[in-house]
């Protein structure tokens, strides 16, 4: 049986490995956007931190300093956004726009200048990067039928930024809807003027969230340089924050669903790379091109047709002005 | 004191002379996307100019384009600028530099990888890729213990299809019964920058049972390396020598000498022996080969090399003859 289910296993395994930017995005997305905040600047973010970490990682011979740096980066471009439009009441897509535009050019800039290789930087050594953390008594359990091979291909073995994104989104999930801070959170991208009556600060509330957003992002640039591959090269995040937005939509701006959705985008990814080349039974041999944008045309399927109506946060987009 | 003189006159004479050569002489190359430093193609190219520039003193004007759209505004750009020679690097170039020789009939034009223009003055260096993948799948071939080997391509153009064909050719002329697995990585242009998608690739191709990946997919193959590496499987490097990427974990790298092309197209150019048409470089030229350095001799001991070696007699004197897939846009195997 071990034999029949280990293709499929190993599929959902690399579903994990290419949803986990997807997942902690999403996340990110979720606290700014629940916070009133469009967070467009995902995409840039997620760059600058991956730049960062592998910047680091290979400067230092430190993956954690490079995690570190990641975040304090991530961050960096999140309070760029907040200050343009949270203080300033600037457009928020301008902005998250301008954030993406300026870590897409700034990260090749930096990287020419500083390591002359074309904007990557060097290829990370094996402890420059992430090693996979094997779970106890994997090896043990592999011989148990079918919750062996569960738990030592698809659960261990992996990144230790895989598990970090597993577990943000309970976090998440805890921190939005069963804590004081959450509530206020929420109220804020529903009615800010009640939480503004109540004597608490918009601002720094909204600020908050983006923080915690650019810490998520953060993560997720380093998990891309540093553990899922071995430096940065240029426009590495090759649309992922897009997708982790679409997916944070698709998931009706709520934890749960939205780690469904990006799930969902990590296993098609994962399938259209296992397929090709594949014999399969009637069609013959799977042609590359039709394998390649079964991702895109599920997605639109998926949107338009099981998807029902999904209510964003009422005050999103509109910047907080105490005094009419 | 006379002969200081004359000396010295005689110096100035030549200075002028040199200076009055390389006023009429300006070489430019544009890089493509992914940079010269790219550890692969474009960086074989510079290691030509490199040469070039040590032989003989003279600079290179250098673009390197970070978007498709730049590629034509580069070459007329070096153009204005004065350049006499000008190098195209890849196929991606083809319609820009056809179109920028075309403008500037006075001006001399070389493009690598391409070989279906029609130019009065422009050279066009086409490899036998074939020929070499066809090395690198004898030594694949040899090397795995699983009977199944992998191919991961950039963008899904013949020329790659080319690659995958040689690569195929030679693994089963050596074990008929060996499992070629191929993926490609996209159908546009980003194919060729995506390492995380290569690993992945790469990672489904040793699930399936790959011990010997080979790639052909510009910085992509930066991924397929890595995984290669990090599973305790055997990578082969393309264009230029990657061997060292991940020492004792590349098998070999097919190494196409790009650099030759460049060297020789501004060496022609500086010596006025510049022609246009198409050249083709294969194994018998030199052009193509299999790479061995340190990082990997003790992977390709006596029979792999032994097996390569002879591959490559018989195909030098024609008893091998190496599918290309251009031909006849149809891989046999």
């Amino acid at each position: 049986m071990n034999e029949v289910l280990l293709p499929f296993i190993l599929t959902l395994d690399a579903t994990l490995r290419l949803a986990t930017p997807l997942i902690l995005c999403a996340m990110a997305g979720l606290l700014s956007e629940r916070s009133g905040i469009i967070d467009i600047s995902l995409e840039g973010k997620l760059l600058s931190g991956a730049f960062a970490a592998a910047a680091v990682s290979t400067v230092t011979g430190n993956v954690y300093m490079g995690l570190g740096m990641a975040i304090v980066v991530s961050v960096a471009m999140a309070l760029i956004h907040g200050f343009a439009c949270i203080t300033h009441r600037g457009n928020q897509i301008i902005s998250g726009l301008a954030v993406n535009i300026l870590a897409s050019g700034l990260t090749v800039t930096i990287g020419f200048a500083a390591f002359r290789q074309g904007g990557q930087t060097p290829p990370l050594s094996a402890d420059e990067r992430f090693g996979p953390i094997i779970l106890p008594f994997a090896d043990a359990l592999r011989d148990v039928p079918l919750i062996g091979l569960l738990y030592s291909e698809l659960l261990s073995g992996h990144k230790l930024i895989v598990y970090i994104a597993l577990i943000s989104v309970p976090l998440v999930a805890w921190l939005l809807f069963k804590t004081r801070f959450g509530l206020r959170l929420r109220a804020v991208g529903e009615v800010p003027e009640a939480v503004d009556s109540a004597g608490i600060s918009v601002t720094w509330l909204r600020y908050r969230a983006i923080i915690l957003a650019g810490i998520l992002c953060g993560i997720a640039g380093a998990y891309l340089s540093t553990a899922h591959g071995a430096g940065f090269v240029r426009e590495m995040s090759a649309g992922k924050g897009y997708i982790a937005l679409a997916a944070m939509i698709f998931g009706k701006w709520r934890p749960w669903s939205a780690m469904g959705a990006c799930l969902l985008f990590g296993f098609l990814e994962a399938a259209s790379s296992r397929m090709q080349g594949v014999e399969l039974p009637l069609i013959g041999q799977t042609p590359v091109d039709l394998i390649l944008i079964l991702p895109y045309i599920l997605t639109v399927v998926l949107l338009a047709g099981f998807f029902g109506r999904a209510v964003p946060p009422k005050a999103i987009g509109e910047p907080y002005v105490k005094e009419h | 004191m006379k002969n200081v003189f004359r000396g010295l006159g005689l110096a100035a004479v030549m200075a002028i002379a040199g200076v009055a050569n390389a006023a009429d002489f300006k070489p430019a190359v544009v890089y493509d996307l992914g940079g010269k430093f790219d550890k692969s193609f474009n960086e074989g190219v510079y290691e030509g100019v490199k040469r070039f520039t040590e032989e003989t003193g003279v600079e290179v004007m250098e673009f390197e384009v970070t978007n498709e759209a730049q590629r034509q505004q580069a070459m007329e750009r070096m153009v204005s600028r004065g350049a006499t020679i000008l190098l195209g690097v890849g196929f991606a170039q083809a319609d820009a530099i056809d179109a920028v020789a075309k403008e500037n009939p006075e001006k001399q034009f070389s493009i690598i990888d391409v070989f279906w223009l029609d130019q009065p003055n422009l050279r066009q260096y086409s490899f036998k890729e074939h020929e070499g993948s066809y090395l690198v799948g004898v030594a694949a071939a040899m090397a795995s213990e699983t009977g199944t080997v992998g191919f991961v391509g950039g963008m899904d153009i013949p020329l790659i299809r080319k690659f995958a064909c040689g690569y195929v050719q030679g693994a089963k002329a050596t074990k008929p019964d060996i499992t070629v697995l191929e993926n490609m990585t996209g159908t546009t242009p980003s194919a060729w920058n995506d390492p995380v998608k290569g690993g992945e690739l790469t990672q489904g191709q040793i699930d399936r049972g790959a011990d010997v990946v080979y790639h052909a997919a510009g910085g992509t193959g930066m991924g397929v390396i890595r995984a290669a590496a990090d599973a305790g499987k055997l990578a082969i490097g393309v264009d230029s020598n990657q061997n060292y990427l991940a020492p004792g974990k590349v098998l070999t790298s097919m190494v196409k000498r790009v650099d030759i092309a460049a060297y020789q197209t501004f060496m022609d150019a500086y010596k006025g022996k510049f022609t246009p048409g198409v050249q083709s470089l294969g194994l018998a030229e030199g052009g193509v080969d299999w790479a061995v350095d340190d990082n990997n001799k003790d992977l390709v001991d006596g029979a792999i090399a032994d097996a390569v070696d002879q591959a490559r007699e018989d195909i030098v004197s024609g008893k091998v003859t190496v599918h290309n897939y251009e031909d006849d846009s149809n891989c046999p195997f």
